[in-house]
């Protein structure tokens, strides 16, 4: 990758995504990223900890000790949140939220331990604005009759005007887009300041990068975990509707 | 020094991605006027701060989408060059 073009005076600045192997398929080249190895990194350290910790909750005890604290303390914050933002229908996407928000947040604060955010590549945060995308209109047909879908797609005009549907169905394509925009482009500017941190003052950089870490890794992921769970949640709860909900 | 037109793009690219990042400005005072008001806020009704607090944070992430905009813009002129044949 000669992406170092134009900061050739640093050539150990390295923020980008790096191809590990390439395989064919279908006459296609692609190829086994880092982002992927991180994410299977993230996986495999969730999918152990859920392990353990329903090997732990299935002994549960009713005075909690150590470890069943922090597993109860997690769930009933997310469920807290959860049940503030959804009312009614919480129940039913409880699971999937909490799963994304675990998954986003350790994505974005995993560059604490050296891993190249998953969620700094376009691709992982895609794939989530799509399964967002298809959860907001699945809910829209499930909850409502085509013709108050019809309805409220012509929104500001009477529906049998449908001049406003266009624009309409424009903002709800860039709803996936722009949520997944703005987690991908928040990690990937904290993963480039300090990718220029290190690779700029690196005669320098000794504990005060442990500040910027906390910024950008810590507080910046969290609320953009926070904003993306928020937004898929407000977004499902007014496509269901107010009188189902 | 010979200048080819491909030197003219690489360094229109930059001059491009730096004005580019200037849609920061705005972001920045849209998330500075929401977090004045949602101190007024909380100075008027101290019991609602958590509330007050998330939505402003809400906001706030979705004020910075503009600004993460420009950014992109600028990232992608200096890093994948689209201009460059």
């Amino acid at each position: 990758m000669n992406n170092a073009l134009l900061m050739s005076s640093a050539g150990d600045i390295d923020f980008m995504i790096h191809g590990l192997f390439s395989y064919e398929l279908f006459g296609q080249t692609l190829w086994i990223t880092t982002s992927h190895v991180c994410i299977l990194i993230v996986m495999l350290s969730l999918i152990i900890f859920s392990i353990i910790a329903g090997r732990k909750m299935r002994r549960a005890t009713d005075v909690p000790d150590g470890f069943q604290n922090v597993v109860e303390l997690v769930i009933e914050l997310l469920d807290g949140m959860v049940a503030g933002s959804m009312g009614k229908s919480a129940p039913r996407f409880r699971n999937y939220i909490e799963t994304i928000f675990i998954f986003i947040l350790i994505s974005n604060i995993s560059g604490l331990v050296g891993l190249r955010p998953p969620t700094a590549d376009y691709g992982t945060t895609f794939a989530l604005g799509i399964i967002t995308f298809c959860l907001i209109h699945f809910n829209e047909v499930k909850h409502n009759s085509l013709k108050s879908i019809w309805i409220d797609k012509c929104s500001p005009l009477p529906p049998w005007l449908p001049i406003w549907l266009p624009i309409n169905i424009i903002s709800d394509i860039a709803v996936p887009i722009s949520l997944s925009l703005r987690l991908f482009a928040n990690v990937l500017s904290g993963t480039v300041m300090m990718a220029l941190v290190y690779g700029l003052l690196s005669k320098i950089a000794y504990v005060w990068p442990a500040v910027l870490h906390v910024y950008f890794d810590l507080f910046s992921g969290a609320i953009q975990t926070y904003v993306f769970c928020m937004l898929t949640m407000t977004y499902i709860a007014q496509a269901i509707g107010d009188d189902n909900n | 020094m010979n200048i080819t037109g491909q030197d003219l793009i690489l360094a229109f690219s930059a001059i491009g991605a730096g004005l580019a990042v200037i849609a920061g400005i705005g972001p920045g005072v849209g998330q500075g006027i929401a977090a004045g008001h949602a101190a007024a806020a909380v100075g008027r009704n101290p019991g609602a701060q958590g509330q007050i607090m998330s939505t402003m944070l809400l906001g706030q992430a979705v004020a910075e989408t503009t600004g993460l905009y420009g950014l992109l813009v600028a990232m992608l002129l200096l890093f994948v060059k689209p201009l460059v044949g």
